[in-house]
């Protein structure tokens, strides 16, 4: 049953694939010659997501301001800015919570700007939410089944017994052994702790096999330590998918991110490597230009 | 009092057993109960237990406040009576047996048309949707005669056609006896429905519709699509009505029934598959059993409903569940006394109560029969002070001694609840 | 000609009792999310009460008394039962004030029993207004358009120019804001769902006696203010007003033409018998379909514009 995770693998070019083993891994080393490398990429390939113009007002406020934004498949694009930038608006209208007021998004090459989110994420789009918002009277178990339910193709059945569905409670198991709640599985999803509602939400969302995830502030609310280890986890999760991560933290940034996309005031300032955003003249002026945001982003200037 | 719910999960040989002890009970009720009367209930609360179920996998099942879920079971039973005609005349060799299938399926077909309309908005326009859609039906009833018969209704007769192994269905037992068979079969097959995708994306659009939007569900469509096999089963419960009253009137359409379609099921339990069970058969209890004892019933009625909302939304199945988890960790012995205070005291107010309410009803409705009214095992006097005090000093007695009983209680309860957040997170250390 | 005036004039007054019901539903709604299915239950009780107090004193004090009593009522209906099942959700409100629609019919039955009461328009408000064109406009009718526009007038006035006013506005969309400002918005709730309480009391008033008065009131004109609220957009005022007013006229016209679809076509030549398929819709005359016209509005609307008339939010 095909779940779309490997698209992206075939789609990019061999430096994609070297990229994904690269030192990146370790803790907040940005590969060497990164322009050359995204150079290398075949031209002429579709993006995995692709914004034009994008504009969104509510009532006389324009909140997107022409948000122009190319994403190859397999990237891992750290979206910043300060806050009330549009970054979450963003995601909303990426994943089709309100459409645009105007220009398009293309997803795999095909419009999903006005299209339903359930339409999109069918098309192999997901998203989390920074307020978690999973199932709370459902059981870990039964949160993740559910978001698996639609990709193994069972839709609106009511002919088959949940218990009999191998395949679905199989790859469900495998879920909660990635996100390593597997010793909470019947424990209902409000009696979580918060890192474990996070980790639950993160599961629900890469459920359905989407090969582009976008994640929104997946580590809001979470000490140090579990925010260490929760960045392991999503790139563990993620491996080899197109990820869209709105952060504040720029320690998980620059550790996570091979592309950077500053947004203020409702445009993009720049979308570049790490080495590249942190040297930007305009994003130095408008965003990292404390110190401390330099410190947090690394030791090697 | 603790949000939790408990899912009950008794291993399959409890299932087994749950299931086989339902299908005994239905069997062997009317030889446990053998009058005319125990057995016409009966049958009513079979009928009813399906209607009452196929409404919760609106409400409790899909979190959908229908305030119109009679217009489905009342338009499943006129189209089993006319199909019931059809065979009296001869023009459809359908057996008896069968007619309740075709209450279903008609009213599946109303659901397919009304339903797309009404499923388009969720939450309280929803709710809105289903009492206007209810007053159209309602109102549509009145003119058109012939197929809802105006005043008088349509009647039929069940002792019609093929008669397989004899059974003619005249006697009220052999009618029992196909309502038994249709309520075990709606009933596991309703149970069935909430083990199956559809029926958990239901609970989950129940919770969270949004969320279950960007997993790749269309909210509208699986409310849609339970709507109709919600009223599927309503169909079914109308149509063994038909057969049960062999007339159909349009009351079985009206906003009336709705209500009592609503109050009854939150009452029993909307929150446990089993709460419209005991729901069901408190409604039959009610109207047939209640409305004799007592002419204040709807006043009572309406009184239980609302103390329900404030204090025991998960109605009398939650309650029950409550009590039975206390018990499984072996607290319920505690509690006895604190029980059989609250029922002594919340009588004494129940009674002082009920006679000042009596009271004002013989004044109002019985005003010919004169001021005295026989009162359970005596008789007051409605225009003598002695009577009004008396009552008045029961119930305000009553009330404060249960609110003394009922602190107490609460203290308990709460400790004995937290004793059992303890054990369950020493459980699942181990 | 004069047909038309008359039943354009008495569909506006009709229409404009409409409003005065569910413009206190929507502000109920609006401010606490609460449905409140009493609300025709509080209509029916100003109407009882305007009986009684017409009985006792006379119809004028009722005008301003039987108000008082229903949102005083409603106010503590809010403060003792209401208050309690907030922390449920919505649809637990939702059904304690479908509670208390039952015991508030079953306790008007009691008081005042099962037929209906003999509650007349006052002597000095009988009598026609104008007559246009040898039709009388009843002066009562005149009445109630003059007491529901200056209601509507009052609320107008009281959310834009006055400081609780303000208030109320703030606690529609954000009431923990405006608590954590400082304002006891508990008690802005409790205000709120009795001053809904008394507009419906008030419209019981003056409609009670132009209107039968009987148990049944509350029911029959429920659903319809519930389709008004549906039809003219959740949460919105002026779409409420123009959906009681064309529902309100709608309905006076279609109850007084006696033309079917029968009849319409005979016009060109054309005839409809028993035997004719769907006879039974043919001679529908069009004052009995009158009662179920604001349903239909209703499903046509959700089929062709779901948001409502006036609708900004997706209720």
């Amino acid at each position: 049953m095909s779940q779309g995770v490997d698209m992206s693998m075939s789609a990019a070019g061999p430096s994609q694939g070297a990229r994904a083993h690269s030192p990146r891994e370790a803790q907040g080393m940005p590969a060497p010659g990164g322009s050359a490398v995204r150079e290398a990429t075949s031209v002429g390939a579709t993006y995995a997501l692709e914004l034009k113009d994008v504009r969104k007002s509510f009532g006389k406020t324009e909140i997107i301001r022409g948000v122009n934004l190319a994403v190859r498949a397999g990237e891992r694009v750290a979206i910043i800015g300060p806050n009330g930038a549009g970054k979450s608006t963003l995601f909303n209208l990426i994943s089709g919570r309100f459409a645009p007021s105007s220009g398009e998004v293309l997803l795999d090459g095909h419009r999903i700007d006005g299209k339903k989110p359930f339409e999109i994420n069918r098309r192999g789009l997901s998203r989390s939410f920074q307020i978690t918002n999973i199932f709370p009277k459902l059981s870990v178990f039964e949160n993740l089944r559910c978001a698996v339910l639609w990709s193994m193709g069972y839709k609106y059945s009511f002919f088959k017994f949940l218990a009999d569905l191998e395949d679905a409670n199989e790859r469900t198991e495998e879920l909660m052994d990635m996100i390593r709640l597997d010793k909470k599985r019947d424990v209902l999803a409000t009696n979580l702790t918060y890192a474990e509602q996070r980790a639950l939400e993160i599961g629900v969302t890469i459920a359905g096999g989407a090969h582009v995830i976008l994640l929104d502030e997946p580590t809001a609310g979470m000490s140090k330590s579990e925010t260490t280890r929760f960045i392991k986890l999503i790139r563990e999760v993620t491996q080899g998918k197109t990820l869209l991560t709105v952060e504040h933290d720029m320690g998980v940034v620059f550790g996570l991110a091979d592309k950077i996309a500053v947004v203020v005031y409702g445009e993009v300032l720049a979308f570049d490597t790490p080495d590249a955003v942190r040297a930007n003249q305009r994003v130095q002026e408008a965003y990292l230009g404390s110190p401390v945001a330099q410190s947090q982003a690394g030791n090697h200037t | 009092m603790n949000q939790m719910f408990y899912e009950f999960k008794p291993l399959n040989i409890g299932r087994f057993l749950i299931w086989s002890f339902f299908a005994l009970l239905l069997l062997a009720a009317p030889l446990l109960f053998t009058s005319s009367l125990d057995q016409t209930m009966l049958s009513q609360m079979g009928i009813a237990i399906i209607v009452c179920l196929s409404y919760n996998m609106l409400l409790g099942q899909g979190g959908m406040l229908s305030f119109g879920h009679a217009v489905y079971s009342g338009m499943g039973a006129f189209l089993a009576i006319h199909t019931l005609n059809l065979v009296s005349n001869g023009a459809l060799p359908l057996p008896v047996s069968l007619v309740p299938l075709a209450g279903g399926l008609g009213s599946m077909v109303v659901a397919v048309v009304l339903g797309w309309v009404t499923t388009k908005k969720s939450g309280t326009p929803f709710a809105m949707i289903t009492l206007g859609v209810g007053e159209l039906v309602w109102a549509m009833s009145l003119m058109f005669p012939e197929f809802f018969g105006g005043e008088g209704g349509i009647s039929g007769n069940r002792v019609t056609g093929s008669r397989p192994f004899g059974i003619t269905y005249g006697p009220q037992i052999q009618l029992y006896y196909l309502i038994a068979v249709y309520t075990f079969v709606c009933t596991a097959l309703m149970f069935a429905f909430t083990r199956t995708p559809l029926g958990r994306m239901l609970n989950a659009v129940r919770d969270n519709p949004e969320r279950v939007e960007f997993i790749g569900y269309d909210t509208q469509k699986v409310r849609y699509i339970a709507f109709i096999i919600a009223a599927f089963f309503a169909g079914i419960s109308g149509g063994l009505a038909a057969l049960n009253f062999e007339i159909v009137t349009s009351e079985v359409v009206s906003g009336y029934r709705s209500g009592a379609y609503l109050l009854f099921t939150f009452l029993g339990g909307a929150t446990f598959f089993f709460g419209p069970i005991i729901g069901a058969v408190l409604m039959v209890l009610a109207f047939v059993l209640l409305s004799e004892f007592t002419k204040a019933w709807l006043l009572y009625l309406g009184l239980i409903f609302l103390f329900m909302v404030m204090f025991a939304p998960g109605g009398v199945a939650s309650l029950i569940m409550m009590n039975l988890r206390v018990a499984a960790f072996g607290y319920l012995r505690k509690l006895w006394v604190s029980y059989l205070g609250l029922a002594l005291t919340g009588l004494t107010v129940l009674l002082g109560a009920a006679v000042m309410i009596e009271l004002v009803y013989h004044l109002q409705l019985n005003v010919a029969l004169g001021p005295e009214m026989p009162f359970l095992w005596t008789s007051l006097h409605a225009d003598s002070v002695n009577s009004w005090f008396g009552a008045l000093f029961v119930m305000l007695t009553g009330l404060g001694l249960f609110e003394v009983c009922r602190r107490q209680y609460v203290r308990e309860w709460g400790e004995i609840q937290e004793h059992i957040e303890k054990e369950i997170k020493r459980r699942e250390t181990l | 000609m004069e047909f038309y005036t008359i039943s354009l004039l008495n569909g506006i007054s009709y229409g404009l009792l409409l409003f005065m019901l569910s413009s206190g539903l929507t502000l109920i709604f609006s401010m606490m999310g609460v449905l409140n299915f009493a609300h025709a239950s509080f209509y029916m009780l100003g109407a009882y009460f305007a009986y009684s107090v017409t009985e006792l004193v006379g119809f004028w004090p009722a005008l301003l008394l039987a108000p008082l009593l229903v949102g005083v009522l409603g106010a503590g209906f809010e403060k003792f039962f209401l208050r309690r099942v907030h922390k449920f959700g919505h649809v637990p409100e939702l059904l304690i004030t479908f509670g208390l629609s039952y015991i508030l019919l079953e306790l008007v039955q009691l008081v005042w029993g099962r037929g209906s009461v003999d509650y007349r328009v006052p002597e000095a408000l009988e009598g026609p207004l104008f007559v246009l064109y040898g039709t009388q406009f009843p002066m009562y009718r005149g009445f109630m358009m003059l007491v529901a526009l200056m209601m509507l007038l009052a609320i107008w006035l009281l959310l834009k120019r006055t400081r609780i006013g303000l208030v109320i506005q703030a606690a529609l969309t954000h009431p923990e804001m405006a608590q954590a400002l400082g304002h006891n918005v508990p008690r802005v709730f409790m205000l709120v769902f009795g001053g809904g309480a008394a507009l419906a009391g008030l419209a019981g008033v003056i409609g009670g006696n132009a209107f039968i008065t009987e148990p049944g009131m509350a029911a029959t004109v429920g659903s319809v203010i519930f389709v008004v609220v549906v039809v003219g957009g959740m949460g919105s005022l002026a779409g409420a007003f123009l959906a009681s007013l064309l529902i309100g006229v709608l309905q006076t016209f279609a109850v007084a033409i006696d033309a079917s679809l029968m009849s319409a076509v005979q016009v060109i030549g054309l005839t409809v018998t028993p035997d004719t398929f769907g006879y039974a819709l043919w001679k529908l005359k069009l004052s009995q379909v009158a009662p179920i016209l604001p349903y239909l509005f209703l499903v046509l609307i959700l089929i062709f514009r779901p948001k409502g008339l006036l609708g900004t939010r997706e209720g």
